[in-house]
């Protein structure tokens, strides 16, 4: 069976910490929301939110080396890469296809989050391809390792792969392949599990016939656990503990981060087909910026004075975002044509 | 050095060889190509030469093969991968085309995917329809991969060294019933063949025979037959299905203005389509007679021998195609 947890390493984490850990969650929601604003104003094709998942990101970004060690994010990890060193306007361009787009020049759809400079891979659409992809990073970091190509404690190197993906992927063969491959060659391989009960309208017992998918990290000789995906610290906690088994050398770590997507799976559905507004209202109680905020404020770390600055300051980026990504060029049509294959 | 005459499997598995010995980097992967020393003996004896940790026997797991393999490749090794037939990369084709080959455009560069899967291709001793396929046309539809087929020992090795030093992803496909057809090979370490370029194998002034792999042993055999009768064909080996080198074909084109194109695989949107199109668009007044095509029969391979090979080309349907176009 999967394991919670009970070290909490949060406890060493520093207030500013604390603090820039709430500003990239709040930051992310004030984008989201904005993102959601532009296509309902036409401004934009499409998009695909993280709404509801900010701490399970955020947690999970902060426990490992940041910007360094690979991730190989899905659709809704718009927190996460925030965290990881993706800009507001960065993301931005790409809801808008400007022709400087960060990722791809805007080749790739929005939210398919991509940077070299950063260790982002970029992933498809079809969902759980980027678990075997992650598996391969892994097996990559284990094999230069041991060919003494590069230094097992240099920091400045990646030193795990880390995959995230909804519980609706890991219905996917590929999800069981990549686990697999992760188990047999014992990588340094973090799985994050965001899961937020539906895939698309398919809610968890039409998916899965057990109640955590932590639970099935054992068939895979892979450590299993799970977490309250609301709650930032506990989501850190856990992946703090999977990186450094994986920087140890001791293998791979499924953590599932239990949660809930407060908005419609994308632009493109309308969720009141299949939940009531009853059960979204009771889950947006237990939203993670707000509790995260509240236990902030309990402490002491937090101000309603500085909640103020960082909403005025978010609501800034937002502006400073939309408009820089407005005002740039779209693409050329040649554009289309480059990069097909590396010189 | 002299030339040494081997089959192309030993062609092949001196290609892979000499690569792992030049780059650390390059690794092979797949089902049985340690222990078991290969599907098709191309990794033999590679465990014991270089360990477990560059020769990795792999789960039943294509999926798993083809996505790791373009993970390890964007952090920097140089996978072969090695997936047992073409047939059983169907269930890879999400990492071929929507990653290996989409990867260096969507990321605007920013990441390489310098792997190359092998595969056996083409039908066995009645394998039958879901186990013979030839769909190197499928991965050449594709802008981002590279596809190479060789129809020798010779090319195989210099195509093979090729694709593993190139920083794009290249399926290589590899005709079974070749594996144990013997040629001469350069010993040389730097026998490198340029990805894309076309081969005539053999010279003619009558009509141009356009094929790849398997079709190219069938065009040589039907060209030999022809001689004796005074047509004299041209054989264009293409080599490699993308890039596909046509102006090598437009010239031939324009000294014989026929054309026969022979494709081991299936009719539809194919190789032969392919071929056709671009003579009929570009070469048009050069053209003395429709542009024919061989291919297998449109229907799933079957199982008995003799209706499994009435479904197939042969060089007598080569023949015969030449017959109708001279």
């Amino acid at each position: 069976m999967a394991t919670k947890i009970f070290a909490r390493p949060s406890a060493r984490l520093k207030a500013e910490h604390l603090l820039e850990m709430f500003w990239l969650m709040l930051l992310s929601r004030r984008v989201d929301e904005r993102a959601w604003a532009l296509h309902r104003q036409g401004k934009i094709a499409f998009h695909i939110s993280g709404m509801g998942h900010e701490g399970a990101q955020v947690g999970a970004a902060f426990a490992i080396n940041r910007g360094v060690d690979y991730v190989h994010p899905y659709y809704r990890d718009l927190a996460l890469v925030l965290a990881l060193g993706i800009t507001p306007t960065d993301f931005m361009m790409s809801l808008f296809g400007k022709k400087d787009e960060y990722s791809s020049k805007a080749r790739q759809m929005p939210s398919h989050f991509g940077s070299k400079k950063l260790n982002i891979v970029s992933g498809s659409s079809p969902v759980a391809t980027q678990v075997p992809q992650a598996a391969g990073l892994a097996f990559a970091i284990k094999y230069k390792q041991q060919a003494g190509l590069v230094n097992p404690d240099d920091s400045t190197q990646p030193r795990l792969a880390l995959t995230c993906l909804g519980e609706g992927s890991t219905s996917q063969g590929e999800w069981h392949e990549g686990m697999n491959w992760a188990g047999v060659h014992q990588l340094p391989f973090i799985c994050l599990v965001e899961n937020n009960l539906y895939a698309i309208s398919v809610p968890q017992e039409g998916q899965m016939a057990v109640s955590n998918v932590a639970d099935r990290a054992a068939a895979y000789g892979v450590k299993g656990i799970w977490v309250d995906g609301n709650d930032v610290l506990a989501v850190y906690d856990a992946v703090y503990e999977a990186a450094q088994r994986a920087y140890r050398g001791e293998g791979p770590t499924l953590v599932e981060a239990k949660t809930y997507r407060v908005v419609p799976h994308s632009s493109d559905d309308d969720d009141r087909s299949y939940r009531s507004r009853e059960e979204v209202e009771e889950w947006k109680k237990k939203d993670p910026i707000l509790r995260f905020e509240k236990y902030l404020m309990d402490e002491g770390i937090l101000t309603p004075e500085r909640l103020d600055e960082y909403e005025t300051r978010a609501r800034a980026e937002v502006d400073r975002a939309q408009h820089a990504a407005e005002a740039a060029p779209y693409p050329a049509e040649t554009d289309a044509l480059d990069e097909v294959y590396a010189d | 050095m002299a030339d040494k005459n081997m089959p192309m499997r030993e062609a092949l598995r001196m290609a892979l060889r000499e690569e792992m010995i030049r780059d650390e980097r390059v690794f092979v992967m797949g089902e049985e190509v340690g222990a078991w020393q290969g599907t098709h003996r191309v990794t033999r004896g590679f465990l014991d030469e270089f360990g477990e940790k560059r020769v990795r026997d792999t789960p039943i797991s294509e999926m798993a093969i083809a996505g790791a393999a373009v993970g390890a490749a964007m952090a920097g090794l140089r996978p072969v991968a090695e997936i047992m037939t073409i047939n059983f990369a169907f269930l890879s084709l999400d990492a071929i085309i929507n990653h290996a080959a989409k990867i260096h455009y969507m990321f605007n560069g920013q990441f390489r995917v310098p792997m190359v899967i092998r595969a056996a291709s083409g039908w066995g001793d009645q394998a039958t329809a879901t186990h013979s396929h030839t769909p190197e046309p499928i991965f050449a539809h594709f802008p981002g991969l590279y596809v190479g087929c060789p129809s020798t020992p010779r090319d195989a090795k210099g195509m093979l060294k090729a694709a593993i030093r190139d920083d794009n992803p290249v399926l290589f496909t590899e005709s079974i019933a070749m594996y144990s057809k013997p040629g001469l090979v350069p010993e040389e370490d730097d026998f490198v063949l340029p990805i894309g370029k076309a081969d005539i194998k053999r010279e003619g002034r009558h009509v141009t025979l356009v094929a790849y792999a398997r079709g190219v042993e069938w065009s040589l055999q039907a060209a030999e037959q022809l001689a004796k009768e005074g047509i004299e064909c041209e054989v264009v080996d293409m080599r490699w299905l993308r890039p596909l080198d046509m102006p090598t074909v437009f010239e031939s084109f324009k000294k014989t203005n026929r054309c026969v194109v022979v494709e081991e695989s299936l009719p539809y949107y194919s190789f032969g389509s392919e071929v056709a199109a671009q003579l009929q668009e570009h070469m048009f007044d050069y053209m003395d007679a429709p542009v024919k095509r061989v291919s297998a029969m449109d229907v799933p391979l079957p199982y008995a021998r003799e209706i499994e090979l009435m479904a197939l080309p042969n060089a007598q349907k080569v023949v015969d195609a030449v017959k109708e176009v001279i």
